[in-house]
C-alpha cells in the first residue's frame, strides 16, 4: 500500500511504510527492521558514523542541499558543555509536504534518525521542531515518542550503551520564517522567530548559545538506512554528487499528483507524463516551479532536458531545493500565480531587513495591479529593480526567495505580463 | 599591548584594535557609514541594511556594523555596488514615509532626511498608497508617529538592554510590523525612556515637552552638565531666543555614555526663569537701592573691612549648585575675613535610580551638582533632606554673614536682622530681604563658565549657553574683587579660566588639575570616590 498514488519507477526507502498504519507504532516499525540502525550506530565510535554518512553522499533535504555529514563535523572536537540537534519539521515552503508524511507515517524512521545523528555529533538533547498547522501529524509523533522512551530507546543509558539523550517534540506557531534555522532557534528559545545573522554559525553558537546541528526531516530519515547498509549501498541510487532518492512532491495540474520517492537525477519529462500520468486532456506543459516557490520558474523548453538532481536543476535553470515540484498546464495565469507567491512571502517576512520587510509588500503591490490590468511596461522594470536590491542584500533568504519567481517568471513569461498590461488580457483562464 | 589590525577603507589606511568593526573603522577615520539600527551602546540586529559596504573577496556587500576588520581587508564604502544599495533602502525607507518634514520636530536632525538628500534617488517609484497609522500616546513624555518609524528598534533594544524594562516590542511582522507597548502599559514611570526619544534616528519618536516647540536648526547646542543631581551628567543645552527649550544628553563613556535620566531631562525651566536679581543693591530694609556694582562693592568692601577691624567673626551658607570656582572664591573670602565656617543646605532625594545596563549611571540622592566640590572645599551640610532647617548657628549671628545661592525660603522673617553685613548673592532675590545689608546678583551655570565636581570626584567643564539678565556677574569675580579690596594676594581673574587655575593651584584635591587635563570629559579629583559599576 502506497500513499496516496505509487509508481513502479518509485525506489521506496524512506516510504516503504507509508500507508500502513501499522508503521506508526514501535511494534510495526520493528517489524520492517527499525532500530537495528540504532543499535548498530551506539556501538560504533562516532568518528565512524559521520564517515558512514560522508561516503554515503546524503545531502540536506531541506534545500540547500548541503552535504550532511560534512555539516556534522563542523560540531566542536571537544564537547565543552551540552550540545545540541534540532530537527526541522517546520514544513512551511508552498508546493512542500513530504516532511508532514514522514511524520505520519513513520515517526519512529524520524526518532531512530535524529539518535543516530545526536550520538554522530554528541548531541545531548534533541529538538524536534514541528510546523504549527501539523496537528495530526505532532500528535502521531509525540505518541511515537512516548512508546520510545518506554521501550528505553530515548533517555538514559540507551540499549545498554550508556549513552544519554533526551528528545523534546516542539509545536511551533505557523510562521514559515521560523523554518530558516537561526529563526527557529530563536522561535525554540521563546523569542521572536527572526534569523539571526551568521557568523556565528549554529554548529558554534546555536540554540540556547550552544553548538547546534539543525537537520531537516527527511535527511535525518535517510540516516538509519545509510548505517543499516552502509554509505556505498546509498550511492547505488541517484547520481554521482546528487546520492540517493528523494521525496519528490508533486502538485498541480497533473492527474495524478503527490509524494513520489525516486533516485536523484530522474528525468523530470518522466515524472510529469509517466509517473504522475501526465495533465487532463487537451492541455499541456506550460512552466514547472522544480524546487518549491522559492526557486526561479522553468518554461516548458528549458522541462525537455532537465533532470532532477541537484546539478541538472540548476543546469537547466533553477534550484533542486526541496524537490516541491509545481506544474502548470497552458492554462495557467502565471502573473496571479506569481503573484500569490509573492503575497505569501510579504505576508511571512519577520520585518528585521529592510528590503524584504517593505520589498516584499511593495512587490506584492504592483502584481496585484498589473493582474487588474492597471499596470505599466516600467513596472515590470521596477520589479526586476527591486528584485536585485533584495537579493543578497538581507539576514536570511527570505527576501531572495520572493524575488526569484519574479525575475524568471518576467525573463521567461514576459508575454503573459504584457499582455495584461497592454490589453487587459489574462493568458489563461485560471 | 592591544592586537591591531590594518585594513584599507576607500583607499587609506587604518590601524584599529582588533575587534573593531569596518564601521566603527570607518569612523575613525570621519567617514561615517550611513545607518539606523547600530547604536554604539545597544546590540547590533544588523537590520536595517544601510550600512552594508563592498569588502574585496566578499561575494556579497557586508553589514559593516557588525563585520570584524580583518588585516589587510580592503573594503569601498563608496564603490557603484554600495552607493546602489543604499539609494535602494533609502527608496523603502520613503516608500511608506509620510514626508511630512514641515510637521515634524526631527525634521533638520533626521537620519532618513539627511541620507536621502546625501544619496538617495531623486523620485520615488512607488504608485501605490502609503500604509498610515497615525499617532500613539506611548505614555510618560513620548509620542509615537508610526508612520515616520524606519523600525531600527533601537527603542526597544534600549527599554530591554539598557534601561531593562521591557515596555515597548515589535508587533505583528513583516510590513505590518509596528512598535508598540503592551496593551494599556505606556512608558509613564520608566525613568529613563525619554532616552528613546534621543536615539529614534527619525521622527517617530518625539518628546510631548518638545512638541512643535522649536525647530531643529534654531536651536544652539551649548555643552554643559546637568545641574539636577550630583551624577554630573554631560549634556547639551538647547538653546532659543536665549531660552533653554530642551536637554540632550552628550557622550562621556566614564559618566553617562549617551544617556541621562527623565528626572533630570525634564528640569530645565528654572534656567529660563523670569523674577531674577538684576542689579546689585545696598541698605537695610526700607533703605534698599540698587546702585552700580562699583559703588555697592566698594561699599561692601569697606563694611566687611570695618567689621573685620572690629574683630567681628564671618560666617557664610554656600549653595551646591554653586560652581568650584564661586565655592573656592567664597572660602578665600572668608579667609579674608579671618576665617570662619561655610555650611550648605542640599536636597536630597530618598532612593537612587540606576540605569541597570550602565550601572555606574545613576540618578544620585543628592539633586544638585557639586555637593563633592563644596566638601571637598571644607563646607559642611546642614540641615534636612528637603534643604530646610540648619540655620540655627546664622540666626542670631552679630558678625559678617554671607550667604550664596540659598533663596533662604524657610528662613526666619529677621534672619540676618542682628549682623553687621549680611551680603546676599544670588540669582534670585531672597524671601527674607529685611535683614540684607547688600543685595548681588549672581550668574547662573547656565549663564556662566565653570566647573562642577560629581559625586565620583569627576571635575567637569560647562560653558555658557545664555546672556545673564541686567548686571549679574559671576560670583567668583565678585567674591574675588572683594578679597582683593580686603587685602588677599594675587589678581583678580578676569575669565573662568583663570579663576580656576586659581583654585587648581590654592586647594590641594584641586591640584594638578588644568583645563587641559580637564578636555571635554572632565578628570577626577587627587581623592576620588570609587563608584560600583565603574
Amino acid at each position: 500500500m502506497a500513499f496516496p498514488y505509487e509508481h513502479e519507477r518509485e525506489v521506496r526507502i524512506l516510504s516503504r511504510g507509508w500507508g500502513d498504519p501499522r508503521t506508526r507504532t514501535l511494534e510495526g516499525w520493528k517489524a520492517l527492521g527499525g532500530y537495528q540502525a540504532l543499535e548498530k550506530a551506539l556501538r560504533m565510535p562516532r568518528g565512524e558514523v559521520i564517515d558512514e554518512v560522508k561516503a554515503s553522499g546524503l545531502r540536506g533535504r531541506g534545500g540547500a542541499g548541503f552535504p550532511t555529514g560534512v555539516k556534522w563535523s563542523f560540531m566542536p572536537k571537544e564537547k565543552t558543555g551540552p550540545q545540541y540537534l534540532c530537527c526541522n519539521a517546520d514544513e512551511s515552503e508552498p508546493g512542500t509536504f513530504k516532511d508532514r508524511e514522514l511524520l505520519r507515517w513513520t515517526p519512529h524512521q524520524l526518532i531512530e534518525g535524529c539518535l543516530i545523528a545526536a550520538h554522530a555529533i554528541q548531541a545531548d538533547h534533541v529538538f524536534i521542531y514541528c510546523r504549527g498547522e501539523f496537528f495530526e501529524a505532532v500528535q502521531v509523533l509525540a505518541r511515537a515518542v512516548e512508546e520510545a522512551y518506554e521501550a528505553g530507546l530515548i533517555g538514559k543509558d540507551i540499549l545498554g550503551t550508556g549513552i544519554d539523550i533526551e528528545l523534546t517534540v516542539h509545536s511551533g506557531a505557523g510562521a514559515y520564517i521560523c523554518g530558516e534555522e537561526t529563526a527557529l532557534m530563536n522561535s525554540l528559545e521563546g523569542r521572536r522567530g527572526l534569523p539571526r545573522i551568521k557568523p556565528p554559525f549554529p554548529a558554534a553558537v546555536g540554540a540556547f548559545g550552544r553548538p547546534t546541528t539543525i537537520n531537516n526531516v527527511e535527511t535525518l530519515c535517510a540516516v538509519p538506512h545509510i548505517v543499516q547498509h552502509g554509505g556505498a549501498w546509498y550511492r547505488e541510487q541517484g547520481t554521482e554528487k546528487s546520492s540517493g532518492t528523494k521525496l519528490f512532491c508533486v502538485s498541480g495540474h497533473v492527474v495524478r499528483p503527490g509524494n513520489y520517492e525516486l533516485p536523484l537525477g530522474f528525468p523530470l519529462k518522466d515524472l510529469i507524463y509517466d509517473v504522475c500520468g501526465g495533465f487532463r486532456p487537451g492541455r499541456s506543459l506550460k512552466a514547472v516551479i522544480p524546487g518549491g516557490s522559492s526557486v526561479p520558474i522553468l518554461n516548458a523548453a528549458e522541462c525537455e532536458d532537465c533532470t532532477l538532481d541537484y546539478e541538472g536543476v540548476v543546469e537547466a535553470g533553477s534550484m533542486l531545493g526541496c524537490a516541491s515540484v509545481i506544474i502548470m498546464d497552458d492554462t495557467t495565469d502565471i502573473v496571479k500565480q506569481v503573484r500569490r507567491m509573492v503575497d505569501f512571502y510579504a505576508h511571512e517576512s519577520c520585518g528585521q531587513c529592510t528590503p524584504c520587510r517593505e520589498g516584499t509588500q511593495w512587490m506584492a503591490r504592483i502584481l496585484r495591479r498589473i493582474e487588474e490590468g492597471r499596470g505599466t511596461e516600467e513596472d515590470m522594470d521596477t520589479l526586476l529593480d527591486l528584485g536585485d536590491q533584495m537579493t543578497g542584500t538581507t539576514i536570511c533568504v527570505l527576501s531572495d526567495s520572493a524575488a526569484a519567481p519574479v525575475a524568471s517568471s518576467i525573463a521567461k513569461f514576459r508575454d503573459d505580463y504584457l499582455a495584461l498590461i497592454r490589453r487587459g488580457e489574462r493568458v489563461g483562464a485560471a | 599591548m592591544v592586537e591591531t589590525v590594518t585594513l584599507t577603507i576607500d583607499g587609506q589606511e587604518v590601524t584599529v584594535p582588533k575587534g573593531t568593526t569596518i564601521l566603527e573603522a570607518a569612523e575613525t577615520l570621519g567617514n561615517r557609514v550611513p545607518h539606523y539600527c547600530y547604536h554604539p551602546g545597544l546590540s547590533r540586529p544588523a537590520q536595517c541594511r544601510l550600512c552594508l559596504v563592498e569588502v574585496e573577496g566578499a561575494p556579497k556587500l557586508q553589514a559593516s556594523c557588525v563585520t570584524a576588520a580583518m588585516p589587510g581587508q580592503v573594503v569601498h564604502t563608496q564603490s557603484e555596488s554600495a552607493r546602489a544599495q543604499r539609494r535602494g533602502v533609502l527608496e523603502f525607507y520613503l516608500k511608506n514615509h509620510p514626508l511630512d518634514c514641515p510637521i515634524c520636530d526631527q525634521s533638520g536632525e533626521c537620519k532618513l532626511q539627511d541620507y536621502v538628500h546625501e544619496e538617495g534617488r531623486a523620485h520615488g517609484r512607488s504608485r501605490e498608497p502609503k500604509r498610515v497609522l497615525g499617532r500613539d500616546d506611548f505614555g510618560g513624555d513620548v509620542l509615537f508617529y508610526g508612520d515616520r518609524c524606519v523600525m531600527c528598534t533601537r527603542c526597544v533594544r534600549f527599554m530591554n538592554e539598557m534601561a531593562q524594562d521591557p515596555r515597548l516590542t515589535v508587533v505583528e511582522r513583516g510590513n505590518r510590523s509596528v512598535i508598540d507597548t503592551f496593551f494599556e502599559e505606556g512608558l509613564a514611570g520608566s525613568p529613563y525612556a525619554g532616552n528613546i526619544v534621543d536615539i529614534c534616528p527619525v521622527g517617530a519618536l518625539v518628546s510631548k515637552d518638545f512638541l512643535h516647540k522649536a525647530r531643529a536648526w534654531d536651536l544652539d547646542h551649548i555643552p554643559s552638565i546637568c545641574p539636577n543631581c550630583s551624577q554630573g551628567c554631560n549634556i547639551d543645552l538647547h538653546v532659543r531666543d536665549n531660552l533653554v527649550q530642551r536637554l540632550k544628553p552628550r557622550d562621556n563613556p566614564e559618566v553617562n555614555q549617551h544617556w541621562m535620566c527623565d528626572y533630570g531631562r525634564h528640569r530645565y525651566e528654572w534656567m529660563n526663569h523670569g523674577t531674577r536679581l538684576v542689579a546689585p543693591a545696598r541698605g537695610r530694609g526700607e533703605g534698599l537701592a540698587t546702585g552700580t556694582w562699583e559703588a555697592v562693592l566698594s561699599d561692601l568692601a569697606d563694611e566687611l573691612a570695618e567689621a573685620r577691624e572690629a574683630g567681628l567673626g564671618v560666617r557664610a551658607l554656600a549653595s551646591p549648585f554653586a560652581s568650584n570656582e564661586d565655592l573656592a572664591a567664597l572660602r578665600d573670602l572668608v579667609e579674608a575675613l579671618g576665617g570662619g565656617e561655610i555650611v550648605f543646605r542640599s536636597p536630597r532625594a530618598d532612593q537612587e535610580i540606576p540605569l541597570p545596563g550602565f550601572p555606574k549611571l545613576v540618578r544620585r540622592r543628592d539633586l544638585a551638582p557639586n555637593v563633592r566640590g563644596a566638601e571637598l572645599l571644607g563646607m559642611r551640610r546642614v540641615g534636612g533632606e528637603d534643604a530646610s532647617g540648619g540655620l540655627e548657628s546664622l540666626v542670631g549671628f552679630d558678625g559678617i554673614l554671607l550667604v550664596m545661592g540659598d533663596a533662604l525660603l524657610d528662613a526666619p522673617e529677621d534672619f540676618g536682622a542682628g549682623a553687621r553685613v549680611l551680603a546676599c548673592l544670588g540669582t534670585h532675590p531672597p524671601r527674607v530681604a529685611a535683614g540684607a545689608t547688600h543685595l548681588l546678583p549672581i550668574r547662573t551655570h547656565a549663564e556662566g563658565e565653570g566647573t562642577f565636581t560629581n559625586v565620583e570626584g569627576r571635575v567637569q567643564r560647562f560653558w555658557p549657553g545664555l546672556h545673564a539678565p541686567g548686571e549679574a556677574r559671576p560670583a567668583w569675580q565678585v567674591l574675588a574683587f572683594l578679597a582683593a579690596a580686603l587685602g588677599a594676594e594675587g589678581e583678580v581673574p578676569a575669565l573662568a579660566a583663570e579663576a580656576f587655575a586659581r583654585l587648581a593651584a590654592d586647594h590641594a584635591p584641586f591640584q594638578g588639575l588644568s583645563y587641559e587635563v580637564l578636555g571635554t570629559r572632565g578628570a577626577l579629583v587627587n581623592d576620588p570616590v570609587s563608584l560600583p559599576g565603574a
